[in-house]
Formats: C-alpha cells, sequence, structure tokens
C-alpha cells in the first residue's frame, strides 16, 4: 500500500491570463504541465512541481504562481505535515531519505543576532567613494622568519600565499553534482574578479585548465580525478575530510549522473555509481593528514597552499588546533547550512554546528594556543550576504566560500531537489537539453555582479567603521555586539552585547 | 646517479631526486624518508633499505625498484609506471590507484588496494605474492589485485572484509576454498586454473620479476570476486 501524499505546494494558473503557449511544458522536465486539446487549456499536475519556479519566470504572460497548499492534516504542534509526511514516504518505500542544499529547518541564525559597530565623531568614518579601502588579502601561512643571505638581501621564507582582491571564493561543488555549465559561469567568474573557485571532487574538466590560476582542486576521500597535472594545475589544493551538510558521511554520485563527459573527468567508467568513502582510509590521525598534506606537496614541489576543509562540529576547535601543526596552510570549516547535492535529510538536518560558533571557538582556540598565524581561515555555510560576510571575518575568518548564494546568480531557485538530476535551471544535472539553459556568458556575468556588489558592500559597512582594510577587521569582535542572545552563546562567540561599550 | 640517504631528511633528498637530470637514481641506506618519487615521471629508481610513507604517491610513470620492504599507503593515487617490493608492503598499499602497476613478493597491509578504479587504458594492477591483511580493495572501482597467497604457515590468504563496498573492478585470490565473510555486493567465481587474460598476464609479470616458475602459479585454483551488479544502493534512498 503507498499511501498518496498531497504536494506541499499547488501550481496555479490565471485562466483569463494564460495563452496556452506551452512553453511551460517544454520547460518544465518534471512533466508538470500538458496541454488539454479537447479543451484547448493547459492542465498541471502539482504531484510532480518541485517548485523550481523555471515555468513562473518563463510564463510570457504571468500566468502563473506556486502557492503553499492550504491542504492539512489536523494541526498539530509536535506531528507537523512535513514530519507525517516523512514517516509515509519511509513507510512507502523503507527508503533513507534523501534531500538537497543546506539545512532549511528553523534553527537559530546567528548571523542575525549581530549588529555591526559604526564610527560617530570620536573616530570618523571613511567615505570608500573617495578613499582607498583595501580588500585584497593573501590566504596562507604567515610565520616566515626574517632570513638574510650573506649580502644582507633579504631571503624569501614565505610560504605559497593565495592572493584574492576580495575576501570571496566560490565553495566547492563538484561537475557531477553541477553542471558542466555552471563550472565554465564559476571558473570564467573567478577570473575576472581575481579570486578563486573549487573543483569539488570531480575532477577539472580538460577545457577549465586554462583557468587553474583561479582554480582550487579537490582531493577527497575518492581521489576522483587527482593526479600529476591536476595538482599542478591548480592555484592551491583542498583536502576534503568533511562538508558542512553532511559531517561524518561520504559522498554518492549516482550512475545515472555519470555522463560520458563526467566519467572522463573523473576517470571512472560511464554509469557506474561513484563513491566517496566517509573516510579517508589512509588518515586516522593528525599524524596521518600531514602525512597527506605533505605528500601534496612533495609532488607539488612546495609551490602550492594547502587547505584542509571539515564540518563545523562538537570538537572543531580541537581538530583545528591539531590541522593547524599539520603542514596545512589554510583551514577551510564548513557549517551546518552547508549545500550539497545530495545528502541524507536527518544528517543534513540534524548533524553539526552554525558556521558561527564554530568560526568563533576556532579562532579563538588557535590565538589561545598562538598558532593563529600558521593559517589562514575560510568558512562556508550560509553565508547569505555581505553582512554575513563582515560579521564573519569580523569573528576571525580571512575569507569566506560562498556556494548556494553562487548558485542563486545562475538562478537557482532552492527547490531543494536537486539530488533528482533535472534541474530546470541547468545546474544541478547533466542532461544536455537543461544544461544549455544556463548560458554562461550570461552566468559568469551575474557571478561577477554578485560578488562585485558584495564588496562593494563590504567597503561600505567597512568605511563606516573606520576601517580601510579587510586585514585590519579580521577577528575585530570589538565592531560585534550580539542582540537577542543568551550569556552561553556571547561568551561561545566571544562578543558584548548591544549597549555594552567597549 | 647514486644518492647516500643515511641522515638525509626527506625534503632534501626528494629534491636531489626531483632536480636531478639524471634518469637512473640508486638510493643506498634509505631509512623511513617519506614520499619518495611523489608524482615522478620518466625516472627509474633503485631503492636499497626501506623507504618511508607514502612512497610513489601520485606516481605518474616512474619505475620504482625496493630492495626491502616498504611501509604505509605505497602507491596513494598512484596514476602510471611500476612499484616493485622485493620484500613486504604496509597498511593501504594502492590506495586509490587509478594507473600502473605494483608487485610485491611477500605481503601486504591492511586496506591496500582500497578505492582502485579504472578509465580506459588506465588500469591499475597490485600483485602480492603472499597474504593481504583485512579490507583489500574496499570501495574497489575498477582494476585488478592478485593476492598469489605464497606464505610458509598456513594462515588464510585475506582477512576480513574483503571487497567492502565493491562496484568494479577484479580481485584473483589463489585458493581453493573460498574465504569467510565476503560481503554481499561481492560475487565470487570458482577458477579451477587462471584463464589466458590480463589476470595471467599479471601473474607472469610477478613471477619474472622475482624469478618464480609461473606454471606453479597459473595452474592453480582461483577465485575471481567481482561486483554484484545488482546496485544495492539505489535502493536505499526516497527522495524526500
Amino acid at each position: 500500500m503507498n499511501l498518496y501524499i498531497q504536494p506541499e505546494y499547488e501550481v496555479v494558473r490565471d485562466e483569463s491570463r494564460c495563452i496556452a503557449c506551452r512553453v511551460c511544458e517544454r520547460q518544465c522536465a518534471n512533466l508538470v504541465h500538458s496541454f488539454d486539446a479537447e479543451t484547448g487549456k493547459m492542465k498541471s499536475d502539482s504531484t510532480l512541481c518541485v517548485n523550481c519556479h523555471r515555468c513562473v519566470c518563463v510564463c510570457p504572460t504571468h500566468a502563473l504562481k506556486i502557492v503553499k497548499s492550504d491542504d492539512t492534516y489536523k494541526v498539530n504542534g509536535n506531528w507537523s505535515n512535513q514530519t507525517i509526511n516523512e514517516v509515509y514516504r519511509q513507510a512507502n518505500s523503507g527508503g533513507v531519505l534523501l534531500s538537497s542544499m543546506g539545512n532549511p529547518k528553523e534553527y537559530p541564525v546567528f548571523w542575525d543576532k549581530m549588529l555591526i559597530n559604526a564610527s560617530q565623531v570620536t573616530n570618523p568614518p571613511i567615505d570608500p567613494l573617495r578613499e582607498p579601502m583595501e580588500t585584497k588579502l593573501w590566504l596562507g601561512k604567515r610565520t616566515a622568519q626574517v632570513k638574510r643571505d650573506k649580502k644582507g638581501k633579504l631571503i624569501n621564507t614565505l610560504a605559497p600565499q593565495l592572493e584574492l582582491k576580495a575576501p570571496i571564493l566560490f565553495s566547492a561543488m563538484s561537475y557531477g553534482s553541477i553542471s558542466y555549465n555552471a563550472h565554465e559561469s564559476l571558473a570564467r567568474a573567478a577570473e575576472e574578479l581575481g579570486i578563486y573557485y573549487n573543483t569539488g571532487e570531480g575532477g577539472l574538466h580538460k577545457d577549465f585548465y586554462k583557468y587553474g590560476k583561479n582554480t582550487i582542486v579537490q582531493v577527497a576521500s575518492g581521489r576522483f580525478g587527482v593526479y600529476k597535472d591536476y595538482l599542478d594545475a591548480a592555484a592551491a589544493i583542498e583536502i576534503k575530510m568533511g562538508q558542512g551538510a553532511k559531517p561524518g558521511i561520504g559522498g554518492h554520485l549516482p550512475g545515472t549522473k555519470i555522463s560520458a563527459d563526467v566519467s572522463e573527468t573523473r576517470m571512472i567508467p560511464q554509469g557506474i555509481d561513484a563513491i566517496s568513502p566517509a573516510p579517508h582510509h589512509d588518515i586516522y590521525s593528525i599524524e596521518d593528514l600531514r602525512q597527506l598534506v605533505y605528500s601534496l606537496k612533495e609532488a607539488t614541489d612546495y609551490k602550492k597552499p594547502v587547505i584542509v576543509k571539515i564540518a563545523a562540529v562538537h570538537n572543531c576547535a580541537a581538530i583545528a588546533s591539531g590541522i593547524a601543526r599539520s603542514g596545512a596552510d589554510i583551514i577551510a570549516i564548513d557549517g551546518y547550512r552547508g549545500g550539497t547535492g545530495a545528502a541524507p535529510t536527518r544528517i543534513r538536518d540534524n548533524v553539526g554546528i552554525p558556521i558561527e560558533l564554530a568560526l568563533a571557538q576556532v579562532d579563538e582556540r588557535l590565538r589561545e594556543e598562538g598558532i593563529r598565524d600558521e593559517v589562514s581561515i575560510i568558512v562556508g555555510g550560509s553565508i547569505r550576504s555581505s553582512a554575513d560576510l563582515v560579521k564573519a571575518i569580523a569573528l576571525g575568518a580571512d575569507a569566506c566560500y560562498i556556494g548556494t548564494a553562487a548558485l542563486l546568480a545562475l538562478g537557482c531557485h532552492l527547490c531543494r531537489t536537486c539530488h533528482e538530476g533535472k534541474c530546470n535551471w541547468g545546474i544541478a544535472t547533466q542532461r544536455p537539453d537543461l544544461v544549455k539553459r544556463l548560458n554562461p556568458d550570461v552566468g559568469y556575468k551575474r557571478l561577477v555582479n554578485l560578488v562585485t556588489a558584495w564588496n562593494h558592500e563590504l567597503q561600505e559597512m567597512m568605511g563606516g567603521m573606520g576601517i580601510n582594510s579587510v586585514e585590519a577587521l579580521r577577528g575585530n569582535r570589538l565592531m560585534l555586539r550580539g542582540i537577542g542572545l543568551t550569556d552561553t552563546e556571547l561568551s561561545v562567540l566571544g562578543i558584548k552585547y548591544a549597549g555594552q561599550s567597549m | 646517479m647514486t644518492i647516500d640517504a643515511k641522515g638525509l631528511h626527506f625534503a632534501d633528498l626528494n629534491r636531489e631526486v626531483r632536480e636531478s637530470a639524471d634518469e637512473t637514481i640508486d638510493i643506498e641506506n634509505c631509512n623511513g624518508q617519506r614520499y619518495i618519487a611523489g608524482g615522478l615521471s620518466g625516472k627509474k629508481l633503485e631503492i636499497h633499505g626501506t623507504p618511508g610513507n607514502a612512497l610513489g604517491s601520485y606516481l605518474n610513470g616512474s619505475t620504482v625498484v625496493v630492495h626491502g620492504n616498504v611501509q604505509e599507503a605505497t602507491g596513494d593515487t598512484m596514476n602510471g609506471g611500476e612499484i616493485v617490493v622485493h620484500g613486504s608492503a604496509g597498511d593501504a598499499t594502492g590506495y586509490a590507484m587509478r594507473g600502473g602497476k605494483i608487485f610485491v613478493l611477500g605481503n601486504a597491509g591492511y586496506r591496500s588496494g582500497i578505492h582502485m578504479k579504472a578509465y580506459k587504458e588506465n588500469k591499475p594492477a597490485i600483485v602480492i605474492g603472499g597474504r593481504a591483511g583485512s579490507f583489500l580493495g574496499e570501495y574497489q572501482a575498477g582494476g585488478i589485485i592478485v593476492v598469489l597467497g605464497e606464505s610458509e604457515d598456513d594462515k588464510p590468504l585475506i582477512g576480513n572484509f574483503c571487497g567492502t563496498g565493491m562496484h568494479g573492478g577484479e580481485i584473483y585470490l589463489r585458493c581453493n576454498k573460498l574465504p569467510a565473510r565476503l560481503p554481499e555486493q561481492v560475487r565470487a567465481e570458482k577458477l579451477d586454473c587462471l584463464p589466458e587474460g590480463e589476470a595471467a598476464q599479471l601473474v607472469r609479470e610477478w613471477c619474472k620479476k622475482f624469478g618464480k616458475d609461473s606454471t606453479k602459479y597459473l595452474c592453480s585454483g582461483y577465485y575471481r570476486l567481482s561486483a554484484n551488479t545488482d546496485n544495492p544502493y539505489r535502493q536505499m534512498y526516497t527522495a524526500n
């Protein structure tokens, strides 16, 4: 017995506007819309709708909208419709619930409970339109010792650094989880912006080697696409230990998503599942991690920074301390709201901790131990705006990864159905007819617009605080105040309450 | 050229190897230096002594011959070339190999050949003369692993959990009784003799390198393990 589950959203068509042009029918990979030849009218089947808003956006007469269904089970404060439906789905199928994108649950968002300072009277604000405002920065170890040769000239002992024109990087999204055109958009935007995009664990497509100086390549437990040329092509190498959306578990790209092109890039046969195991089978300790860090450094002649990426979990401050001692140049921490192409719902929604708290604790721990300069810190896992970016830097981050925001710029409407592989926006799909809907010429420009806009806003907020360099904002927690937070939350974040003075 | 590795730090030793113009390099008195031949292509290394962890990681077309034992993670993510070990190998030998061959005269440790994968002409191979530890070929996605099981005592030629999560490639075990505790994702097929093909060719190469009589190893009972292709993973999920 498969219980019928009422769709959560309904397609509503304004018959007075609809001209039965059938665009919605052609644009919906989920086959929601159809033309009824008998009546000459369009029909729609809401049970197939994922609420991606493609039809709404392309309808030339704006005849469509998607509304939340008002159908409801008997209202229950404990058993929500969603919770009940999940039980039905599992009773129907016996399967593990699978979801996509970041944790949508209503947990507190600490970014929204922090306020930013501004200068008044005693320390004048700076107008970024007429005064220099530096958002360029470098990521890497800052532990160089001053050494001179026999003639007294400085010997460069600085570890390799990544130069960024803005404190933003595109987070790891593999070719396979997202499309060729999405990758091209990210790569070209990174090049134009002077920042970086990240291959994820999917290898580097042969067409994108030319963007190598703006590329971070990932080495994860499955080691897909990893070989000498791949490592040599990149500006930096990221070892993926964990991901915010699914801490503690690996990845699984179903065989149906392994197209010929994805297969060539990952260097695995077409059509078979690609499994990234949960652990790296050669890493059981910080000492083992150090071995992978150094094997990558040796293979690339110590020319590239090595990033170690972990999910934000309860003990991440101690883990970060270990990573900082492993020889890694940069630590990336991914919060529990970070996106994914597919993750078990229960893990996505219940495992990990907010990036705000993890970042504050990691930065504090590294400073206490006197090793903060051993590494730079990148954080991700739902940086939604330039305000989140400013707050993250003030809490101690050097730069931020953005993933979901970048996909939104490309047209994603957060329908959270990436795992079905039928993305109507041409992003999370390998179907050629869908992929071509995302034009990289347009996509890359939209990404450039987004990051440029955020960078302007960053400059405005920095100027307001009387700070003219993003490096002077880093870890400057006096620029933050909490609002609506408990004493414990304030102490974990290491900030004062709004109204408390310096 | 010959490098005396005695007392050399791995970074110095490896820099010398990388920067040497010579194609053939002998390393004497090797004593635990890690990452030797990392990502190296176009060279031939003869190592006397015991190289440290991650020997030949990302190896990209060189030949490495070790007169001694090797430690952990030999040939990690190796892409091409050959590693020949006149001794035994440690844990995680050939982890995530994508190409090339590893020949081990003696035993190999735990987790050998984990997550090996193949693509077109890139088809990695590991031949282990003695026994292999537990977790052999876990998550194997491609390539060939052969365990010849030559040993003086009478222990089983593999440990537990061989091929867990296997979804491609082949494992050949030279034995007449199927080892216990094979996971569900593995299908086993009994062979009275090794048929002509890639595995037989690998066994011949192994015999030639270590001066063994190939008829003894070819005409012998084997089990061929492969992935159970009913795709046991997809069933596990329900779209939410």
